[in-house]
């Protein structure tokens, strides 16, 4: 990791802290920045204010209040399965956070197909929504479950079709050798922030947003959640520490999905006008694996904003709705967006 | 009324197309449907609604509302109190809009006892009678977002809202429930600044209606929610009994304000009747927005005019209305409501059937729910709007 | 106050005329018109009505008519449902409720006084339809029969009919033929008796007598003495 000789142990000691950092730190800052506080506020209200200064410590009391509570099982769910499917989803996050590159050397892993592996990896979640969902013995929980199925799977493929756009324009499918040629590429010569892909790939970032708002059944893709209709859908029947790992899981694999986004669109760990000429992993300086994951948590923080208030702002779609925008609309635009990458891919 | 009909034909096949090609699939599959109970504890509907409802995946083959959770027994209670004391009763039946509720009891009181409340007293009781409108279908614009997954403004629904039940209570006493209306009369005279500030709020309600009407009816995904959603023709409408903006947004012009004759001043503002010719979810949400705008206006009026004088007729001390019959109805905040009196000359009523408007409308749910999708069932109940005090009495 | 007058409308076993000649209030040629209209339409079948020019009007019909002067109503015009229910007349024994327990309950009136339009018995079903062209409403009624409280649905006429029916049926025990599914509507599927009615008692006052029985000032410019029942103690 570091250049500094560790042996083994202390390597993955690191790697296990700094996981498991790297996903509760975005979920707890983006559940008290953005849901607390920013949510609040756009609704003409304070938030939480009497834990800690200014409400800081409120994540904290509730994740104390969800843990002591008693662990209530429907009677006829089917346990082992019930107890399982938070696990799965939690699962999906940390091995998704796994792929993505914090700074030069502060990576847990260096995939050759690292956007393969993170795309194929995301789709664990579904399962673990399938199984809540049919484990919980109740009818709305199914319902949810149903709508989750048939909703995430839809939403895998413009994900995938728009991510196919950076990837042929970086010409590797490695997230560090993506952030490398984002920051050593230069737009018509001028390579003050590099060539970020957002710039070239507007559509594909549109899209793969969009495509991460369903993933992550965020309003307005939150049919399987649906408060006013169908309580908590597949949620319903979980409590304490359980409804703890998806709580978590909800708003950590948005903190991932938004670290992904800003590795493959907006430039990764690097900084706009401070890359200093270096043009390989190993040229960069040691310093940068300390500012580069505050760099991505600022990233992300900024991606994480935007899908937080399009979260408090749209009403939902109804599942059929839901449907046709990602059959009809999306994936023609993605498949489109491709076209048009390659073409001037090989143009210039 | 052909591009309802066409509508309606139109939404009809595709259903019913739906439909067969669903009963092929489950000949195949023999599968059975499924029934879901919609509350009585759900956050959907306004209060202990139970649906119960008989889905065939995400369809409703049939559904029935089950009312009843909140009956409180009102027409047996009126029975033993005398006329001022079911003022106090009937405040509850519709919370929201609870001073709306006193009005036609007191109308038919005086229709018996062939009393004219003075004038400034009729013009104080239509002003609070515009106000809880707007009180009670404020909540319901804000509300209508919550149901289709739009967070954000029923809190600027709430924020505005307190302005509105602040100036009740400086009146009144009550922010809920005013108990403000007297047989005669009214109980009190304004508070001294009163009527300014009154012009203040509504120029404040005037703005939330035009930030709701851009964030929630220009909202894309709200439209694509709502249009098309749950069409009531006008016929079928008349004939369940639907009113308010229920019945004004299947394009029947029928306000009872402006057709009625009733000892409130609405003959001396103008206003305009606002109806609809498409009849879904989002003709009657379109409506109730522009009905709050509208009583914004009427209230602006009505306080530029309002004559001076007393505001309690001469009316004996014990109220003792003679042998008679009257039905008074008016154009409350959810629709018609109404009380028909019936009176032996005693101190009390003999017998009260108490018209609430949420009962005919929730009446058509099940005629309306055939073949609509489940989230469609929330938007639906959403639109009729109705309170659960309203239909359970 | 102007009470009903049946002197021209033949009651159900004599010979019919359909077209007679009223004797019209003055100054509401409305809702005169509305009765000749309905009395055209079905004939003997009005008992009786009331018009209060200006105000309102009320129509009782047979009990055998009940279904057709809805039909014939929604054919001249009065699209509208507006509601239906009953009345009981019978005075309730139970007064006001404001009986002492410990004390025998007081002489009461027993006989039963209708209404506007009459009426001959206990129990009457009366509904209101509106209508939106013409702007008015009509209020009509129909006798109950007291041996067997049977009377036809109106579900066929109006489609709203239907909750109030069922309605009408647990609170009052009146079965309306040809109506779908008369289950409750309010109470419990198993709830026995009908609370609307004045012999059935008002629980909560059974469970805990009145409490201005103990404790009751006399009512503001009424003489002390003559208000007494069971004051103070």
């Amino acid at each position: 990791m570091i250049a500094v000789d560790l042996p083994y142990w202390a390597q993955s000691l690191l790697r296990v802290l700094g996981g498991t950092v790297a996903v509760l730190l975005p979920a707890g800052t983006i559940v008290y920045l953005f849901l607390f506080k920013m949510m609040s506020f756009m609704q003409s209200r304070l938030g939480p204010m009497e834990a800690g200064p200014y409400g800081s410590m409120q994540l904290f009391a509730e994740v104390g209040k969800w843990l002591q509570k008693e662990d209530i099982q429907p009677e006829n769910a089917d346990k082992s399965v019930f107890k399982m499917a938070p696990l799965v989803v939690l699962l999906s996050t940390f091995l998704l956070v796994a792929a993505v590159p914090f700074g030069p050397d502060a990576y847990f892993t260096d995939f050759e197909a690292g956007v393969f592996y993170a795309l194929a990896v995301s789709s664990i979640s579904v399962l673990g929504i399938l199984m809540a969902g049919w484990s919980s013995a109740n009818k709305y929980s199914l319902l949810g479950g149903l709508r989750a199925a048939g909703q995430l799977i839809a939403y895998e493929l413009p994900m995938v079709l728009a991510v196919v756009g950076v990837v042929i324009q970086a010409g590797t499918m490695n997230f560090q050798g993506i952030v490398l040629q984002q920051n050593t590429g230069s737009i018509f010569g001028w390579d003050g922030i590099g060539n970020p892909y957002i710039l070239t790939q507007f559509v594909g970032f549109f899209v793969f947003m969009i495509a991460v708002q369903a993933e992550l059944t965020q309003t307005p893709f939150d049919m399987p959640i649906a408060e006013s209709e169908l309580v908590s859908g597949y949620m319903t029947e979980y409590s304490g520490f359980r409804f703890l790992m998806f709580f978590i899981a909800e708003f950590a694999t948005a903190g991932v999905f938004s670290l992904i986004a800003s590795v493959l669109f907006l430039g990764g760990w690097g900084i706009p006008f401070s890359w200093f000429g270096w043009t390989t992993a190993d040229s960069v300086d040691n310093w940068m694996n300390v500012v580069g994951p505050l760099i991505m948590i600022t990233k992300m923080m900024a991606l994480a904003f935007i899908i937080m208030w399009v979260r408090f702002s749209y009403p939902r779609f109804r599942e059929d709705q839901l449907q046709r925008f990602a059959w009809k609309v999306l994936i023609p635009v993605s498949l489109v967006n491709i076209m048009f990458t390659a073409i001037l891919k090989v143009a210039f | 009324m052909s591009d309802v009909t066409d509508l309606i034909d139109r939404q009809k096949l595709s259903y019913i197309a739906a439909q067969a090609a669903d009963a092929r699939l489950n000949v195949e599959l023999e599968t059975e449907g499924m029934t879901l109970n919609i509350g009585p504890q759900h956050p959907a509907t306004h209060g202990t609604l139970r649906i119960i409802a008989r889905l065939d995946g995400e369809q409703v083959i049939w559904a029935d509302p089950s009312a009843g959770y909140m009956h409180r027994g009102y027409e047996k209670l009126t029975e033993v109190r005398t006329y001022p004391q079911v003022n106090t009763l009937i405040n509850r039946i519709d919370w929201l809009g609870s001073f709306a509720n006193e009005v036609p009891f007191i109308l038919a009181a005086e229709q018996l006892m062939d009393i004219e409340a003075p004038a400034r007293a009729q013009w104080i009781r239509a002003i609070f009678f515009e106000l809880s409108r707007i009180a009670n279908v404020s909540l319901f614009l804000g509300d209508l977002g919550v149901q289709l997954g739009a967070i954000t403004p029923v809190f600027m629904a709430f924020r505005d809202r307190e302005y509105v039940l602040n100036l009740i209570e400086s009146a009144t006493g009550g922010r809920f429930h005013p108990n403000f209306d007297r047989i005669g009369g009214l109980k009190d005279d304004l508070p001294k600044g009163w009527i300014d500030e009154t012009k203040q709020v509504m120029k404040k309600l005037r703005n939330f209606c035009d930030e709701i009407e851009t964030l929630l009816f220009g909202n894309e995904i709200f439209q694509s929610r709502t249009r098309g959603i749950g069409v009531i023709p006008a016929n079928v409408a008349q004939s369940y009994g639907l009113s308010g903006a229920n019945l004004r947004a299947s394009g029947v012009d029928w306000d009872l304000r402006r057709d009625q004759k009733i000892a409130l001043p609405y003959d001396k503002v103008d206003f305009k009747v606002w109806t609809h010719p498409d009849g879904d979810a989002f003709a009657r949400c379109w409506v109730r927005l522009q009905e709050t705008r509208e009583a914004t206006l009427i209230v602006d009026q009505l306080l530029d005019g309002i004559p001076s004088g007393p505001v309690m007729a001469k009316v004996p001390r014990i109220i003792k209305v003679p042998e008679g019959e009257a039905y008074v109805s008016t154009e409350n905040p959810l629709g018609e409501m109404g009380y028909y009196v019936v009176s032996q000359g005693d101190l009390g009523p003999f017998r009260v059937r108490i018209r609430t408007a949420s009962f005919n409308n929730i009446s058509i749910v099940p005629w309306v729910l055939r073949g609509v999708f489940v989230p469609d069932i929330i938007t639906i109940l959403a639109s009729l709007y109705f309170i659960l005090g309203d239909i359970d009495k | 106050m102007t009470r009903s007058w049946s002197a021209v409308a033949p009651l159900s076993d004599t010979t019919a005329t359909t077209e007679t000649d009223v004797p019209a209030l003055p100054g509401d040629g409305l809702r005169e018109g509305i009765v000749a209209q309905l009395r055209s339409d079905i004939g003997a079948g009005l008992v009786d009505t009331l018009v209060k020019p200006g105000v309102d009007v009320w129509a009782r019909v047979a009990t055998e008519s009940w279904r057709d002067a809805g039909l014939a109503l929604r054919e001249s015009g009065f699209h509208y449902f507006c509601f239906l229910s009953a009345i009981d007349w019978l005075p309730s024994p139970f007064g006001r409720g404001e009986d002492d327990p410990s004390a025998p309950p007081p002489e009461r009136r027993t006989e039963i006084v209708q209404g506007y339009t009459g009426g001959s018995t206990r129990f009457q079903v009366f509904a209101r339809l509106t209508d939106i062209q013409r702007h008015v409403g009509i209020t009509i009624k129909a006798d109950v029969p007291d041996d067997e409280q049977v009377v036809d649905s109106w579900t066929s006429v109006f489609a709203g009919a239907d909750w109030h029916e069922r309605e009408t049926h647990e609170m009052f025990g009146i079965s309306f033929r040809g109506h779908p599914d008369l289950r409750n509507m309010y109470l419990p599927t198993d709830f026995e008796g009908h609370p609307l009615r004045k012999d059935f008692p008002l629980l909560a006052r059974i469970v805990k007598p009145w409490p201005g029985i103990v404790d009751v000032e006399p009512l503001p410019g009424e003489p002390e003495e003559a208000d007494t029942e069971g004051n103070g103690e």
